[in-house]
């Protein structure tokens, strides 16, 4: 080894990275997963060894698939609202004009914003005493309709606020891909005659086809990962309809210390969605080729 | 522009500024709903206030929780800045530069990072912070978010490191200068964009968490801003007009802050989404 200092770095800067990362990411993983197979309630020893049975009272919980079906349904509703209308959106402001940076800025304005604020204006809005719901009520001399409040409808508002929130950073995605595209192709396209749809759809489309991939695994998993927007707007509300699978967790395991229980919802979240993004990665990215 | 047919330039106006309306209009009710009476707000949540009141805003203003709430979060967020970079950059440098047996190894090992979402491991990571003593300790908040934005920077900054000239190394080493002396004298000075991006990205995300202060913190005096919201809307149940005003004054200062950023947030995005 030369003496240019280079094993002084290795040891000077390497470990502060290592240790921290060890110690509360790697090591909560494992420790979840051990944890998991224990009733605990967050005093005194570890001892109480159950095995599997936090998982087994985990899969026979309706609560817990009705967060799982909650997932689903915003990863629905991300794939068919949220990701067209941000394709939509790229396509018409991705060329770099003053007015298409405004819309651009405004757009993405709502990614920014923190969840917990995000669900508070939210749920202003459609408190039935104060907001849309209240207005529309009082103008047409009705019973004002708490939206937050109806087992049928209240998820409704949560996917409305997911849209909302992150439609404009997938747009920002796909902004970045479309530039990134040769001019000359589409001028080429152009000239050939193609309308501005076909040079859309056999070009432009195609070229910016990872990073719809890309798009639709941030969705998978930012679909399993909602929490801080569920809790200002429903709390998991009424009756427990609301939950996504960390407000579930975070209800049924932290809050009344079922440390286990909690535990095991954590492997499960964990598997779910290290789980799906290798499918989808092994299905959807590796596979298809371009780019 | 060859083809500027009225029509569809009208269409796509139409549409965009409808879209912009949906984004606009919620921010609006919320900034003008402080400066509205109870009665006001529920007659017309999106109007303009007939008559500006700002006992609300002066209320907050001159109360100390706010303050206290927003120095928390101020001091938690750019101590998880700087340490993130510090100990990132330090270690993106090493892997980007030096040879050595296992980079490979621990390279994909803080990869995994990449994939572990914060709620998977809040449970043991509670009682990993507890065993530290760091409950109801802004440390507690710092380090787990640094660990968990570990992975993120340093595959950025790594990427970024590379595509400096070796050449660069080869003149400072002739001159006397070694890897540690070489990474604060040049990699550091030169990377100043991507260490922004780096830097700003997890200040948003440390700013914005909701999960880990909630889990850590107890005691009313070290909330974060998100917290001491939470906190004040259950005090103020119902008078929404003092709700909205507290939110505002929270998240104007995160979109004035944004729109002098942005193009650093955009640049971590989609880099990001680039390497997948």
């Amino acid at each position: 080894m030369r003496t240019d200092g280079s094993l002084t770095a290795l040891i000077l800067f390497l470990p502060p990275a290592l240790l921290l990362f060890t110690l509360f990411v790697i090591w909560p993983i494992f420790s979840a997963v051990d944890l998991s197979f224990y009733k605990w309630n967050g005093y005194g020893d570890v001892t109480n060894f159950v095995g599997l049975r936090n998982y087994e009272i985990l899969v026979k919980n309706s609560i817990f698939h009705q967060s799982l079906f909650n997932s689903v349904k915003l990863l629905l509703a991300s794939i068919f609202l949220q990701i067209p209308l941000a394709l939509v959106l790229a396509l018409l402001l991705y060329r770099k004009t003053s007015a298409n940076t405004a819309f651009r800025l405004i757009f993405f304005a709502p990614y920014i914003l923190a969840e917990i604020a995000t669900g508070l204006i939210w749920s202003f809005i459609f408190d039935g005493d104060y907001g849309i719901s209240a207005m529309v009520a009082d103008k047409l001399g009705t019973e004002p309709f708490y939206i937050l409040a109806d087992k049928q409808w209240a998820f409704w508002t949560i996917i409305i606020v997911v849209v909302w929130k992150y439609f404009g950073y997938h747009m920002m995605i796909f902004i970045a891909a479309l530039q990134a595209v040769p001019s000359d192709l589409v001028e080429a396209a152009e000239i050939d005659g193609a309308s501005s749809l076909k040079t859309i759809w056999y070009v432009k489309l195609p070229m910016i086809m990872h990073a719809i991939k890309l798009s639709v695994l941030f969705a998978i998993t930012g679909a399993l990962q909602v929490f801080d927007i569920i809790i200002p707007l429903t709390n998991g509300g009424p009756s427990n309809s609301t939950h996504s699978i960390v407000s579930f967790l975070y209800t049924f395991g932290l809050a009344r210390m079922n440390v286990g229980f909690g535990a095991a919802v954590g492997v499960v979240l964990f598997a779910l969605c290290v789980g799906t993004a290798f499918t989808y990665k092994r299905m959807a990215i590796d596979k298809g080729g371009q780019l | 522009m060859k083809r500027t047919k009225l029509f569809p330039q009208l269409m796509r106006a139409a549409f965009l500024s409808f879209i912009a309306a949906l984004v606009i209009l919620p921010l609006l009710a919320t900034f003008l709903g402080g400066f509205k009476t109870l009665g006001e707000l529920r007659a017309a949540p999106f109007g303009i206030p007939s008559e500006w009141s700002f006992t609300v805003f002066v209320d907050i203003l001159t109360g100390s929780a706010f303050w206290t709430y927003l120095r928390n979060s101020l001091i938690i967020s750019l101590s998880a800045v700087v340490l993130t970079v510090l100990c990132a950059s330090m270690a993106a440098y090493v892997f980007a530069q030096i040879r050595f047996f296992g980079s490979r190894y621990l390279q994909s090992y803080m990869l995994l990072g990449m994939m572990f979402p914060f709620a998977t491991a809040i449970v043991p990571l509670f009682f990993q912070i507890n065993r530290f003593g760091l409950l109801d300790n802004p440390l507690g908040i710092i380090l787990p978010q640094t660990a968990f934005s570990m992975a993120f920077a340093v595959v950025l900054l790594r990427s970024f490191f590379q595509q400096l000239p070796k050449e660069l190394f080869e003149a400072a080493y002739v001159d006397g200068c070694g890897y540690v002396g070489f990474f604060f004298r040049f990699t550091l000075p030169l990377s100043t964009p991507i260490l922004a991006t780096v830097g700003t990205f997890v200040f948003v995300q440390s700013w914005n968490n909701y999960l880990l202060p909630l889990v850590v913190l107890n005691e009313q005096s070290l909330f974060t801003w998100p917290l001491g919201i939470m906190q004040f809307r259950g005090e103020f149940i119902v008078e929404w007009n003092r709700i909205l005003a507290f939110v505002s004054l929270t998240i104007l200062p995160a979109l004035i802050f944004f729109t002098f950023t942005q193009k650093y947030i955009v640049a971590g995005l989609t880099r990001g989404s680039v390497k997948g």
